[in-house]
């Protein structure tokens, strides 16, 4: 009777949770993969099977063989972004990380530098991303200084609208997610396990490999999932940065939203989360995370 | 024991709310409450005002209350948001301020009430560019397009269908409107431009733009491509199949050799882009230039040989409006086609909907300059003061009736728009 009490009481607890997860999450995600089987006209969403903002979706992938279809060259190119980014922001994130855990000594320094490391936030996104312009522009601060001592002759058209400055854009942004759950992994490491590798004669390199690395695992893989589900989705920075002129997964979402095509947008949206599940899951393969906490 | 016996009231309590809820739930569903709060009101006349800024000036809201009482609350979108909350909450507003071409998706969705042209004051008044497709002194413009008199008539005031003959059902009262071209950077550009070809001269190889909503950048393409001979539209804002894939195939062409600097989608990203440099060739809006000028860096909304890319907007009411709201909305945009609104918006560079009380409300010298294409005898000034164009300028494009009269086709949404959208898609992939 006690036991049965204490379940309750305990189901109790995460009922809020469990309440706003459900109606906030489950079921508006039901409900888009549901609309993305319906059919559709100019001004209104048909609730009648029909596959055909899937089909429209994939439309040419077959037929321009050799040569890729839209989705699967936008799918790519998110992709390398996605891969870019999440490359640089571990190397970053790491190495910030890293040097926060074991060379700052004292607590609070260690909470000012990381407070330091949400600076980017304190602005909106859309003034973080047109101040690169004045920076990285044709007449811009980086191009100017370039000039002025003689380094180039023309400025640099590639440092703007372009891939690079895309991956660049989202690592300033995106860094950040990396650093917190890194750091966190990396301060509960025992320090003992450290002074006992170089007792035991490791040096600095195999001391990382060997201890460090394997400990902050859970770190890295959370930071991970951060930075590849935000990126994989996101049609804002892309967008901005890249001149409108660099499809991803999510403008094409936005395109078909912005024409009233509801159950075409909602196609691609169960297409881009099935893609994200699938780099998530083998991602948790490597790492079993709910192991590690 | 007392913890049960908390539980319990707190649960009896709960159902007690619940009770209240599902009463109050009921009532509401049954249709008991709407139109409750109107009969008790003496609240100041509120009406709820849907559309995208540029249109939603605090000065109109104000002299709106100072002449007639009625408040305007503005609920500001983008266009594309608009139109999907027309669709989706037609409740959630009293008055829209919509483009015509939105209508082709608007009106069969049902959510737009059909205003009655007898209402209207000033309905006669409204200039032929609306009503019949013509010029006031009779010259006919084009009407490629969703041009606005092809969708200002229903055929009954339910009905779902466009007349083509004047009926007194009206979807939407014009307000305002302009003719829209190409922005160039004279002091970067240093020749004349004259033809809509420039837009893809390898010239400017890496310096042009267009703008990214598909829609409106297909009508800009297509002048494009019309004026390098490579295709002769029907109408270009009804594309067939083979005419978007022709269109999509030379504007990729364009991309894929580096010609775009980089799309834009909003007003702001136009004006950086133009004011910075980074383009010296792209389509453009009017207050755009406007803007990039009085930041003193020079630019001109270039008038072409082709013609201009027009659009037009105005206001539409909710189908769910009726009552004393209803009245009101008459009576706002009465006021709004009375005069000083004209005025107004002449003032910053569009055209108002009935010219003559526009003209009552502004100076001999404004009127000049804006409608006639003549020299400015003193500083032209914006509506908020600042010093537009010095004594002695003369407008872009001349007089209304060289700009309207060299309308070549409106802004549209196509038959094949679904098509359109995803070949727009692949060429942005591309």
């Amino acid at each position: 009777m006690k036991q049965h009490r204490k379940t309750f009481v305990a189901w109790l607890q995460a009922a809020p949770m469990m309440l706003v997860f459900a109606l906030f999450f489950l079921l508006p995600l039901l409900f888009v993969t549901v609309v993305s089987a319906w059919d559709y006209n100019e001004y209104e969403m048909i609730p009648a099977f029909s596959l055909r903002g899937y089909s429209d979706t994939f439309e040419g992938c077959i037929a321009e063989l050799p040569s890729l279809c839209t989705i699967l060259k936008t799918y790519l190119n998110t992709l390398k972004l996605c891969l870019l980014t999440w490359a640089l922001t571990l190397l970053i994130g790491f190495t910030v990380a890293y040097f926060l855990a074991f060379h700052v000594r004292s607590k609070t320094w260690q909470i000012v530098l990381t407070l330091l490391c949400t600076i980017p936030f304190w602005t909106s996104n859309v003034i973080r991303m047109i101040a690169w312009i004045p920076l990285l522009g044709r007449n811009g601060l980086v191009n100017r200084g370039l000039e002025g001592v003689g380094l180039i002759r023309q400025p640099l058209e590639w440092l703007l609208f372009s891939e690079f400055s895309v991956v660049l854009a989202l690592v300033h942004l995106f860094t950040f997610f990396m650093v917190v759950p890194i750091f966190n992994s990396m301060i509960r490491i025992d320090k003992r396990l450290i002074e006992a590798s170089y007792d035991a004669g490791a040096t600095g390199w195999q001391t990382l490999l060997n201890v460090i690395i394997p400990l902050a695992k859970p770190g890295i893989v959370i930071g991970s999932i951060f930075v590849i589900t935000i990126v994989m989705g996101d049609f804002v920075t892309i967008g901005v940065m890249g001149g409108q002129q660099i499809a991803s997964a999510g403008k094409i979402i936005e395109a078909r939203l912005n024409a009233l095509q509801f159950p075409a947008a909602a196609a691609n949206a169960v297409i881009l989360l099935g893609v994200t599940i699938l780099i998530i899951s083998a991602l948790t393969r490597v790492v079993d995370i709910r192991k590690e906490l | 024991m007392t913890k049960s016996s908390k539980l319990n009231r707190g649960v009896s309590r709960r159902a007690v709310l619940k009770g209240a809820a599902g009463a109050v739930g009921l009532a509401a569903g049954s249709g008991a409450i709407t139109g409750f709060p109107y009969v008790y009101s003496a609240d100041p006349k509120v009406l709820r005002y849907l559309g995208t800024a540029v249109n939603e000036g605090d000065e109109i809201s104000k002299k709106c209350l100072e002449d007639t009482g009625i408040k305007i609350e503005y609920i500001t979108a983008t266009t594309d948001d608009v139109t999907k909350r027309v669709i989706t909450q037609p409740n959630s507003f009293d008055v829209l301020d919509t483009e015509y071409f939105s209508l082709k998706k608007l009106v069969p969705s049902g959510n737009i009430f059909a205003l009655d042209a007898k209402k209207i004051k000033e309905f006669d008044n409204i200039t032929p560019v609306f009503t019949k497709g013509q010029l006031p002194n009779g010259k006919k413009i084009g009407d490629q397009g969703t041009a606005p008199w092809k969708v200002l008539y229903l055929e009954g005031p339910n009905s779902k269908t466009f007349s083509k003959t004047p009926t007194e059902f009206v979807t939407l009262i014009p307000t305002v409107y302009n003719a829209d071209t190409l922005g160039i950077r004279p002091d970067l550009i240093k020749r004349p431009i004259s033809s809509w070809t420039e837009l893809l001269n390898p010239e400017f190889k890496g310096k042009a733009s267009i703008l990214n909503i598909p829609s409106i950048g297909i009508m800009d393409a297509a002048m494009v491509v019309e004026a390098t001979g490579q295709h002769t539209y029907t109408d270009k804002g009804n594309m067939t199949k083979a005419e978007i894939d022709l269109t999509m195939k030379i504007m990729t062409e364009a991309k894929k050799a580096g010609q775009f600097r980089a799309f834009w989608k909003d007003f702001n990203e136009s004006v950086n882009l133009m004011a910075s440099g980074e383009t010296v060739i792209q389509s453009m809006w009017s207050p755009a230039v406007t803007k990039v000028r009085s930041m003193g860096i020079p630019c001109i909304f270039q008038p072409l040989k082709e013609g201009y890319r027009s659009w037009a907007s105005g206001f539409c009411v909710s189908k769910a409006v009726s009552g004393p709201k209803l009245d009101w909305a008459y009576e706002f945009v009465n006021w709004y086609l009375s005069g000083w609104a004209g005025a107004y918006l002449n003032r910053q560079g569009y055209y108002s909907a009935v010219l003559s009380t526009a003209k009552a409300n502004m100076t001999a010298d404004e009127w000049g300059y804006w409608m006639e294409g003549k020299a400015a005898v003193s500083d032209i000034k914006a509506p908020d003061g600042t010093v537009l164009e010095k004594a002695g300028a003369k407008r872009d494009g001349g007089s209304y009736d060289d700009r309207m009269g060299a309308v070549a086709c409106w802004n549209a949404v196509m038959d094949e728009n679904d098509y359109m959208v995803r070949k727009w898609n692949e060429f942005i992939a591309a």
